[in-house]
């Protein structure tokens, strides 16, 4: 059986800076979403449970089979890529779609794991809609995952409840960022990293058409600032400000 | 013409959604009907509202199963001629708006805030890139599946000329199992609902967590967290998390100490009416995103501002 772990190359958004609203990412190098690390980890732990295989896949422009290393040197045994360098700024169905593509190459699939959202757009809809395309049964916001042969009993943490569910397994689930601490690679297996097995796709290798898109963008601008900034020296003078707008003594 | 159509799970929420899909409809011309699953009571409260509210009884479809809830939408919608569907952008809201986008081949958009209609297009405004935008962006297929996030929106209020009526639905299997359910007892504290809001970073230690908690609720407040308190160190639930992985807050008030500030955190908490940032690194963004901004030990301001509160 083969752990399938989706994962997506974001730029870091550490080091996007904003420019007269505008987001600037001109030498931002790429990463992998942070939750979609908490997801190849629930991935490793089923691998390191049952000694299934795990295959780790992306889509993406070139620079994913340089970003994915992080995930094999984490413990994936290999991945399966599509690359393109027009694959840029994919939606979520056309990243679904791709995905789903890629991940019919794969054969005896027990669990797809994806992380609740990507660090950049976090919509929540690619875990989802590959379901949909794949027609198999889908849990969300997961935070405990543990397979019990042809099937899966996963916890579904939601605001108010924690929900047991069981589901019969290959089926997708969607982990939340505090499912576990995902591990750091040695270096040791850095360096392994770059001999472990990459499947590489074109697009024309995958039996779809892409969706086009979806969604057009009208603006997207970082949100003005008009706080007044007033500096405050000391408590004081905090508490009387506070009084002021009516906060104390109420 | 086509319609809207409304669903969420969560009574409260769907009464959000209810004034939401208003503002739509006066600008679209556009019916809005509301689809109410296994939920009497939901249904009652929205036809309360001037809901048309169509009722499904079938505990066949499995709440818990997001693709069952998919399936009975997208009969729903094909029995009351629904182009638009608008759902709860809270966990369940936004697995089911991807499965059910999927399903009816639309474009989806989750976590929206706002909403306005534009040439007869409805814009939606949301967060981008973790929160270090905000983008506008709208849906062009024929359908669209739009996820709102919770308290973007007022409850719909009374209104006369509602009404329930019954919606049979083809059979909707489930291929998954509930085995038990558990609510989060205890301690859960709705910080969204707070007015005033005290909020602690990395940069207060745990003997003074107290003591902002006291502040708090001298304040008439809660006491809230940067992610790293609550996930790393486990000092307060995580139900106390301000920020993109936990919750966006609209305080009156929101004092924050202790925290740098990066927008993965001040999502949470910009729309908060005025903002007091505490922060011993006078280059902490967070200073700049404050109405008053003081450059001190987070931990020496709460000892004094709660000696100054008493």
């Amino acid at each position: 059986m083969n752990i399938v772990v989706a994962m997506k190359q974001i730029p870091d958004l550490q080091q996007v800076r904003i420019r007269n609203r505008q987001p600037v990412f001109d030498g931002v190098p790429y990463t992998l979403g942070l939750i979609d690390k908490n997801a190849l980890e629930a991935g490793l732990q089923i691998k390191e449970a049952t000694g299934n295989n795990l295959i780790v896949v992306s889509v993406g422009n070139e620079e994913v089979e340089e970003t994915i290393k992080e995930a094999l040197a984490a413990g994936a045994d290999e991945a399966y890529l599509v690359l393109d360098d027009d694959l840029a700024d994919l939606e979520s169905s056309q990243s679904a779609a791709l995905l789903a593509a890629l991940i019919k190459k794969i054969d005896d699939i027990g669990i797809i794991i994806f992380g609740e959202g990507s660090g950049d757009n976090y919509s929540g809809q690619v875990g989802p809609r590959v379901a949909e395309i794949l027609n198999m049964a889908e849990v969300g916001s997961a935070s405990k995952i543990e397979l019990t042969g042809t099937t899966a009993q996963i916890t579904k943490s939601l605001e108010d409840a924690d929900e047991l569910l069981e589901v019969q397994l290959p089926a997708v689930v969607t982990v939340l960022g505090d499912i576990n601490e995902p591990r750091i690679a040695s270096v040791t297996q850095i360096l392994k990293a770059g001999k472990k097995p990459k499947e590489i796709f074109e697009v024309d290798d995958l039996d779809i058409k892409v969706p086009g898109k979806s969604i057009s963008t009208i603006s997207n601008l970082a949100p003005e600032n008009d706080r007044k900034r007033i500096a405050v020296k000391s408590v004081d003078e905090l508490v009387a400000k506070l009084q002021a707008e009516g906060f104390v003594g109420r | 013409m086509a319609g809207i159509l409304i669903y969420s799970e969560k009574d409260k929420l769907a009464l959000e959604l209810l004034t939401a899909g208003r503002l739509i409809a006066k600008d679209t011309g556009l019916t809005v009907n509301a689809l109410v699953l296994n939920n009497d009571a939901q249904a009652a409260g929205l036809a309360g509202k001037g809901a048309e509210v169509y009722k499904v009884n079938d505990e066949a479809i499995l709440i818990a199963d997001t693709a069952a809830v998919a399936t009975a939408l997208q009969q729903a919608m094909g029995k009351l001629d629904a182009s638009v569907v608008l759902l709860s952008s809270n966990r369940r809201g936004k697995e089911l708006a991807g499965r059910l986008a999927q399903k009816i081949s639309a474009g989806s958009l989750s976590d929206v805030s706002g909403l306005q209609v534009s040439g007869g297009k409805i814009q939606c405004s949301r967060n981008a890139l973790g929160g270090a935008t905000i983008a506008t962006q709208q849906i062009d297929t024929e359908k669209a599946v739009i996820a709102l996030a919770a308290r973007s929106f007022e409850a719909a209020s009374e209104q006369d000329g509602g009404e329930v009526k019954q919606l049979a639905m083809d059979s909707v299997p489930s291929a998954i199992k509930v085995i038990e359910t558990k609510s989060k007892a205890g301690d859960v504290v709705d910080i969204q609902a707070a007015e005033v809001l005290v909020v602690v970073g990395q940069g207060v230690e745990k003997d003074y967590v107290a003591t902002a908690e006291k502040i708090a609720k001298t304040l008439g407040g809660e006491i809230a967290c940067s992610k790293p308190i609550a996930t790393d160190k486990k000092w307060l639930p995580e139900d106390r998390i301000v920020g993109l992985s936990g919750k966006k807050c609209k305080p009156q008030l929101a004092i924050v100490l202790g925290i740098s500030g990066q927008v993965q955190f001040t999502v949470g908490i910009r729309d908060a009416s005025v903002i007091v940032a505490v922060n011993n690194d006078e280059n902490a963004y967070m200073l700049q995103l404050a109405d008053y901004a003081m450059v001190a030990d987070a931990n020496e301001v709460l000892t004094e501002l709660n000696k100054a509160l008493g």
